[in-house]
């Protein structure tokens, strides 16, 4: 059995916690199809780092050291994750569903010819084969799918997959590829305001809508956001009205999430917002109108203004 | 500049999906059908470019006859031609299968630019986009909120968690567009005039000589997991609320 592997992901030199995720969930894969866990390194220096993957599963790394690899590039990367799982011929590929992920996916299949399950939140294995649990229309049906191809490739939500520790080291093996021409790559990168936390990584994330009235009054979010370590989102209504950037957006033409918590404040819960929501672990909704379908998707509901609760809750949160 | 923009048919994000009695597709009887909102972000951009470079906007859809009314729409907001692939069965399909379908069509046009959405907002896979940039050999630059044309390249803006990534491109290269990177304009109603003249060419996968091939198969598909009926948090005062929803948070949820 040629076993799973997994694509780690890799940012100014040190793992991301999708590398994680996705090995431990690439051991409970190997454990039923048989076989062990590979972790495929592409970098510029990761050498030394490498066998720290064992921690998580990962029984051998295949490290690819070159200077070119330093930062992500469509081009390098697939050339060099093709060329190796050619040679390697395992059964099923993992990668994370990260912004990298997402864009290295498609390109990794279509150069292998085969399929692949985008931003699974599951993984089994029925009668040798993967099935992977996959939300489709934002989160308002899941489906089960299945690739026919070979490698079977799959890429994990972030945030989704447990981090287990079973301990050791990975053998660490150096491999050379040809990474071919790289035809579009990063020269600047523009750092987002500092401490600024990505929704999609985010443990808890508190959301302001179209109850929140205006653009300065998000700073009672802010605050409450602030003192939970958490990061802000905003619903359609709230972007749309130029309150807060795209980039806060969540739901089915936003962001979709899946925090510990997510505190939804003023949000009335249109369907396509509650998608982008749906999957997180706690919900709490902070809305004055007890018919808003946001309370119908909460786990806690406050009935009340959320100028006169959501300040109380931040002084809460100290204590 | 000679422009592409692939454009998919999918659900308005107002419809409440059902799942279809075989247990592995969706109801399609009520759906009201419209242009991926991400697609109409690059038919925009296309149109800017265009107008302001000089070229030509081909959009290109796949699926059944219906597709036909959002190439129309795009042609409406000032598109000059389409390009319908017909398949009457294509809704659902592996997306890898799609990207070899629009290659085929795309190819023999010569296209220095060619824009997709950053994903479908129905099966949220966001593969076309790279897969069709492989099969045409061409670079990818996917989920951008900004385009710049120099000579013989594009520098586009591209957020990833935590920082904006500024990449650069040679031409010619497909792109994926993020909300973000334009206002997409309505279809005027002389532009809806208009498009009904507009060239429209029809072909099938027999004709770009492909055969149905999936590898990416759905064997089910379900409901959301069931969330527990929620609790409405008591309290006569906005502080009482407060106190009993940090409470229940870090008691009994254990969340903060």
């Amino acid at each position: 059995m040629a076993g799973v592997w997994i694509i780690a992901e890799q940012r100014d030199g040190d793992f991301r916690k999708i590398t994680f995720e996705a090995a431990s969930a690439a051991k409970k894969v190997a454990d039923e199809v048989g076989g062990e866990v590979t972790a495929l390194v592409l970098g510029s220096g990761m050498g030394d780092k490498c066998a720290e993957l064992g921690k998580y599963g990962v029984a051998k790394v295949l490290c690819v050291d070159d200077a070119s690899l330093a930062d992500y590039t469509t081009d390098a990367y697939a050339n060099a994750a093709a060329a190796l799982i050619k040679d390697g011929a395992p059964d099923v590929v993992l990668l994370g569903a990260s912004m990298q992920g997402k864009d290295l996916g498609g390109r990794l299949a279509a150069k292998l010819d085969t399929g692949i399950a985008v931003d699974c939140t599951a993984l089994a294995v029925t009668d040798g084969k993967l099935v992977a649990t996959r939300p489709m229309y934002a989160g308002k049906v899941y489906a089960d799918v299945v690739v026919n191809g070979s490698p079977q490739i799959a890429s994990l939500r972030p945030n989704v997959f447990d981090v287990v520790e079973v301990g050791g080291e990975a053998a660490v093996e150096a491999a050379s590829v040809d990474l071919g021409e790289i035809k579009a790559a990063v020269v600047d990168k523009l750092v987002a305001e500092e401490g600024k936390i990505d929704l999609t990584e985010a443990n808890i994330i508190v959301s302001g809508g179209r109850g929140v009235k205006e653009a300065e009054n998000f700073d009672i979010i802010e605050e409450l956001a602030g003192k939970l370590g958490a990061a802000v989102g905003a619903s359609r209504s709230a972007v749309d009205a130029g309150w807060r950037p795209h980039t806060d957006q969540v739901g089915q033409t936003g962001k979709v999430v899946t925090p510990n918590l997510y505190v939804a404040c003023g949000i009335s819960g249109a369907i396509q917002h509650l998608a982008g929501m749906g999957s997180s672990k706690v919900i709490v909704a902070i809305n004055k109108d007890a018919d808003a379908p946001i309370h119908s998707k909460a786990d806690f509901c406050v009935v009340g203004d959320l100028f006169d609760v959501v300040p109380e809750l931040s002084k809460e949160v100290d204590k | 500049m000679n422009i592409v923009v692939c454009i998919k048919q999918v659900p308005d994000t107002e419809t409440v999906i059902k799942i279809a009695g075989d247990g592995k597709s969706i109801e399609t009887d009520d759906i009201k059908w419209v242009m991926n909102p991400y697609d109409e972000f690059g038919v925009e951009e296309a149109l800017v470019i265009a107008k302001e470079k000089g070229g030509e906007v081909t959009v290109v859809g796949a699926g059944p006859d219906r597709v036909v009314e959002s190439l129309r729409t795009a042609l409406a907001m000032g598109a000059d031609k389409a390009i319908h692939i017909q398949d009457e069965d294509l809704y659902g399909a592996d997306p890898v299968y799609v990207a070899k379908l629009l290659a085929k069509a795309i190819e023999p046009l010569g296209a220095d630019l060619i824009f997709l959405g950053q994903r479908a907002v129905d099966d949220d896979s966001g593969v076309v986009g790279s897969a069709l940039a492989e099969f045409l050999d061409l670079p990818q630059m996917s989920v951008i909120t900004s385009v710049e044309l120099g000579e013989g390249s594009v520098k586009v803006e591209r957020p990833v968690e935590g920082q904006t990534l500024v990449l650069e491109g040679s031409l010619p290269a497909v792109v994926t567009a993020q909300k973000g990177l334009n206002e997409p304009r309505y279809a005027s109603l002389p532009g809806i005039m208009k498009a009904k003249k507009k060239p429209l060419e029809t072909m099938t996968p027999a004709d770009l000589g492909l055969e149905r091939a999936d590898n990416l198969e759905i064997i089910a598909i379900n409901p959301p997991p069931e969330r527990a009926a929620g609790r409405i948090i008591e309290g006569e005062t906005p502080q009482e609320l407060a106190a009993n929803l940090a409470k229940a948070l870090k008691e009994e949820a254990k969340v903060i």
